[in-house]
């Protein structure tokens, strides 16, 4: 039952999210999904099937090129290379992110004066979207690098402090009292019950974070490619691009299913990595 | 008050209601671990009764009702309705309906309709009266049940006493044949819980309406019955069943009387035994 | 609300205002406020750090955005500042409109439909976790036109936004209310229309507040990638074209309008969902 469960809001929903993975439902789920590649497939063919192309549909590249040339494009480390040059800076900027994070969300929301201070100036500086940074940080920064990774360091940051910041301000009070009436002393406290406390919140700004890093590092990645801002990108977004500009359209869909695969497999560990953390959660 | 309530005659309306419990058993997941929530179960209600189930917590009382209201299915045996079948072989869940209206244990009134929307949507929904004349009649019953000036609030803004009326004049609005009510007053303090329990028989002796009341509370199930059915620790099956015969109508100075005390006493060592089983087993809350 | 409530609303929330000023709340802010601003004036302008010294300076962005006549061609009193603002805030609305208006029934579906759900969700789901802008060359292809491609964009990251949090909207609704529902007669009809809506708005809401940020994230990677007008479209030129202050100019504007537009759809939300708002007032909900 799904009732009173504090829900992760936006962030990725496990695929199967109801308890039982029964056959009608793997059955009617690739049904939609062959009917989906196979339309794709006929509309791009369309014009030589029926004389006319089908909207929108017919530009497409046809599923069976794409899946022709993955099956080549898996062989050379190019393409291998640009998993790693996009993996290390998603991780990169994530986990300064994390690193600067939380404690700045735990201080915000522990010490009213600070909270006082930082968090308007914070919470004016939050709606500028990261990708508008992106000439701000490569005038700053000395190396490209280092600019995308301070970009995608700001896409995550903001939502792991919002999430954290949201979660400590939401600790049960009673938690609080009953440890200081069993003795415990300040730092006791925030070992043992708020650090804890905040892990599910923690979890839930990271996968969401995530999730935002890649899209950040795919437009950066992209517009420094289109741009020509600096150097060579490298990279899965760099990828996509250069093939459209060359005109490979198969590869195209290639780096976006290999995005998306990756960008899937990070939300999982962290999800995992965070119930590992929560055994607690798991009983309820 | 209530002794002038007492005056009018209620007796001329046709009681409606009568609930007959046969041999009904519920086992859950049974292909898992089989849990058996209630166990060869037999029970017969008299029309316009009210009558008290008691047991403790996770014992299976819930189930029943879950299965007279038609939310869940039961394994086998059958419950009739004024002798018409609700559940039994051939169709294991019954049908919900306004005939058997829940007041659920957590409040069930729609936080985004004002007290009165809530009142008037059984009947609005059905179709079986328009809406001016809905609203009339549900300020009516509002007031008779006490509830005045709250019409147009929303639940949220209301005491969780008042929440409690307003669910009940809510299912009462449909003339059902039985209210089924879970434990509605377990989250009340107990002063306020002795004036819910007159408010409920007020509201009870304009409507004789058959009343299903699950709790856990032995005052609480003495003061307001006709009859108390004690049930065991799961798996659930009745154990005691006790007329309570002192008369209607009722106010709290049957809380002293002699013959209350006589039948807690009577009453009170089933439930304290089963209370204990229940206590060993660890159980978790229904 | 008569006008007595009106009034005591309105003296209430003086009250605050005026608890607000005394407290330490605005002075702290500031305190802030200050600290940032002077830290980039130091920072840039007085100190000339190294790698700071490249960024604009407080002094000179301000003086170039209240300029009458700014050496880069942009500040609040030339025309075209206003139109690229026009430009990407009609982007934006109409992205969002039409987002909201096609993924707020399809995730209610999804959530009140257990076959629909079966056969679109896991479509949904795999398309989902492909970042925006890698969608950017497939909408190139695919539309012709460059404003098309860019509302396509916008329109999409919003779009599975809005449709999960629909989604969840529906799943997250108290079991209870739908037996109440089915115990006072309403058809699935009437549940949609009565419960699921209106239980699911709050989810809709901060999943449409999440979903207007989106869209200024995509629109300004959109117009950075491929366009003519806008604000994204403003940073990107005014860094080739070496105007750092303009580059500042429009991450304000940004900022400011972004933060404004979650603020309207945070008010129409509070609007339409009454309920809460008066049960918060109150003091706190069941």
């Amino acid at each position: 039952m799904l009732a009173r469960k504090r829900v992760n809001m936006a962030g990725n929903v496990i695929f199967f999210s109801s308890n039982a993975w029964r056959k009608n439902n793997i059955i009617r789920a690739a049904i939609s999904i062959s009917f989906f590649i196979l339309f794709i497939e006929i509309s791009a063919r369309s014009l030589l099937l029926f004389g006319f192309k089908i909207p929108f549909f017919g530009d497409l590249p046809k599923p069976s090129d794409v899946v022709k040339v993955f099956t080549q494009v898996i062989f050379e480390p190019g393409y291998w290379y640009s998993w790693i040059a996009s993996t290390w800076r998603v991780l990169g900027g994530f986990l300064i992110a994390l690193l600067l994070g939380v404690p700045l969300a735990l201080c915000l929301a522990l010490n009213k004066v600070f909270r006082g201070i930082f968090f308007p100036v914070f919470e004016f500086i939050r709606p500028i979207p990261p990708l508008a940074w992106v000439p701000a940080a490569i005038i700053f920064w000395p190396t490209q690098e280092l600019a995308i990774m301070f970009i995608t360091f700001l896409g995550a940051f903001f939502t792991i402090v919002i999430n954290t910041f949201g979660g400590a301000l939401s600790i049960d009070l009673r938690f609080l009292q009953a440890a200081r009436s069993l003795g415990a002393t300040k730092l006791d406290i925030f070992r043992r019950i708020v650090l804890p406390a905040c892990i599910p919140s923690i979890v839930v700004g990271a996968t969401i974070g995530i999730g935002i890093t890649w899209e950040v590092v795919v437009a950066a990645e992209m517009i420094s490619g289109a741009s020509k801002v600096g150097g060579n990108g490298a990279g899965l977004g760099h990828l996509i691009w250069s093939n459209y500009l060359g005109g490979n359209y198969e590869m195209i869909v290639v780096g976006m299913v290999s995005i998306g695969v990756a960008g899937y497999i990070c939300s999982t560990a962290i999800r995992y990595t965070g119930s590992r953390f929560t055994s607690w959660e798991a009983s309820k | 008050m209530i002794a002038n309530l007492a005056l009018q005659s209620i007796e001329n309306k046709q009681l409606k209601g009568a609930i007959s419990i046969r041999d009904v058993v519920k086992i859950y997941d049974p292909k898992g671990l089989a849990v058996m929530a209630v166990d060869h179960c037999s029970l017969e209600i008299k029309p316009g009764e009210i009558c008290m189930i008691v047991g403790p917590s996770g014992c299976g009382k819930t189930t029943l009702l879950n299965a007279i209201a038609g939310f869940h299915e039961i394994s086998s045996g059958e419950i009739l309705l004024d002798n018409k079948i609700l559940c039994g072989p051939g169709q294991l869940k019954a049908e919900p309906g306004p005939d058997r209206v829940v007041v659920f244990q957590n409040g069930a009134l729609f936080p985004w309709k004002t007290n009165i929307e809530n009142v008037i949507f059984g009947p609005v929904m059905q179709g079986i009266m328009s809406r001016p004349i809905a609203l009339e009649k549900a300020r009516q019953m509002m007031a008779d049940a006490g509830l005045i000036g709250i019409e147009d609030s929303y639940p949220g803004e209301i005491s969780s006493g008042m929440r409690r009326r307003v669910e009940i004049v809510r299912a009462l609005m449909n003339e059902p044949s039985v209210l089924l009510l879970d434990e509605p007053y377990r989250a009340l303090d107990s002063l306020t819980k002795s004036v819910m329990h007159e408010a409920l028989l007020q509201i009870y002796y304009k409507n004789k309406t058959t009343i299903f009341f699950i709790t856990h509370d032995i005052d609480e199930a003495i003061f307001l019955g006709h009859k108390v059915i004690v049930m065991t620790t799961r798996p659930c099956k009745p154990k005691k069943i006790i007329e309570v015969d002192i008369p209607h109508p009722r106010d709290y100075s049957v809380l002293t009387s002699r013959r209350y005390r006589e039948l807690i006493e009577e009453t009170i060592d089933s439930v304290h035994e089963e209370a204990e089983k229940a206590f060993v087993a660890g159980e978790k809350e229904g | 609300m008569n006008s007595e409530e009106k009034y005591l609303r309105f003296t209430n929330t003086a009250w605050k205002v005026l608890y607000w000023f005394a407290s330490p709340a605005p002075y702290l802010l500031i305190i802030g406020i200050g600290l940032f601003l002077g830290s980039w004036f130091l920072f840039v302008e007085v100190w000339r750090l190294p790698r700071f010294e490249k960024l604009p300076g407080l002094t000179t962005v301000i003086k170039e955005w209240l300029s009458p006549d700014p050496i880069y061609g942009l500040s609040i009193y030339t025309e075209d500042y206003y139109k690229h603002i026009w430009v990407s805030v009609r982007r934006v609305f109409f992205a969002f409109l039409l987002a909201t208006s096609i993924g707020v029934p399809l995730g209610l579906a999804i959530g009140w439909f257990p076959r629909f759900k079966d056969y679109v969700f896991p479509l949904f789901e795999l398309l989902r976790p492909i970042p925006i802008l890698a969608w950017v060359p497939i909408s190139l292809i695919v539309f012709k036109g460059s404003e098309t491609p860019i509302i396509f964009l916008t329109f999409l990251a919003a779009f599975f936004v809005t449709t999960l949090n629909a989604m969840l909207g529906v799943q997250s609704i108290d079991k209870s209310y739908f037996l109440a529902a089915d115990c006072l007669g309403a058809s699935k009809q009437q549940v949609f229309l009565h419960i699921v809506i209106p239980g699911a708005l709050p989810y809709i809401f901060t999943g449409l507040q999440i979903s207007i940020g989106v869209c200024w994230f995509s629109l300004v990677a959109a117009e950075m990638v491929s366009g003519e007008y806008g604000l994204g479209y403003v940073i990107n030129t005014a860094y080739s074209m070496i105007q750092y202050p303009t580059i500042a100019i429009g991450m304000i504007t940004l900022g400011l309008i972004g933060y404004s537009s979650s603020a309207i759809v945070r008010l129409i939300g509070r609007l339409l969902m009454q309920w809460r708002s008066r049960e918060l007032s109150v003091g706190g909900s069941r």
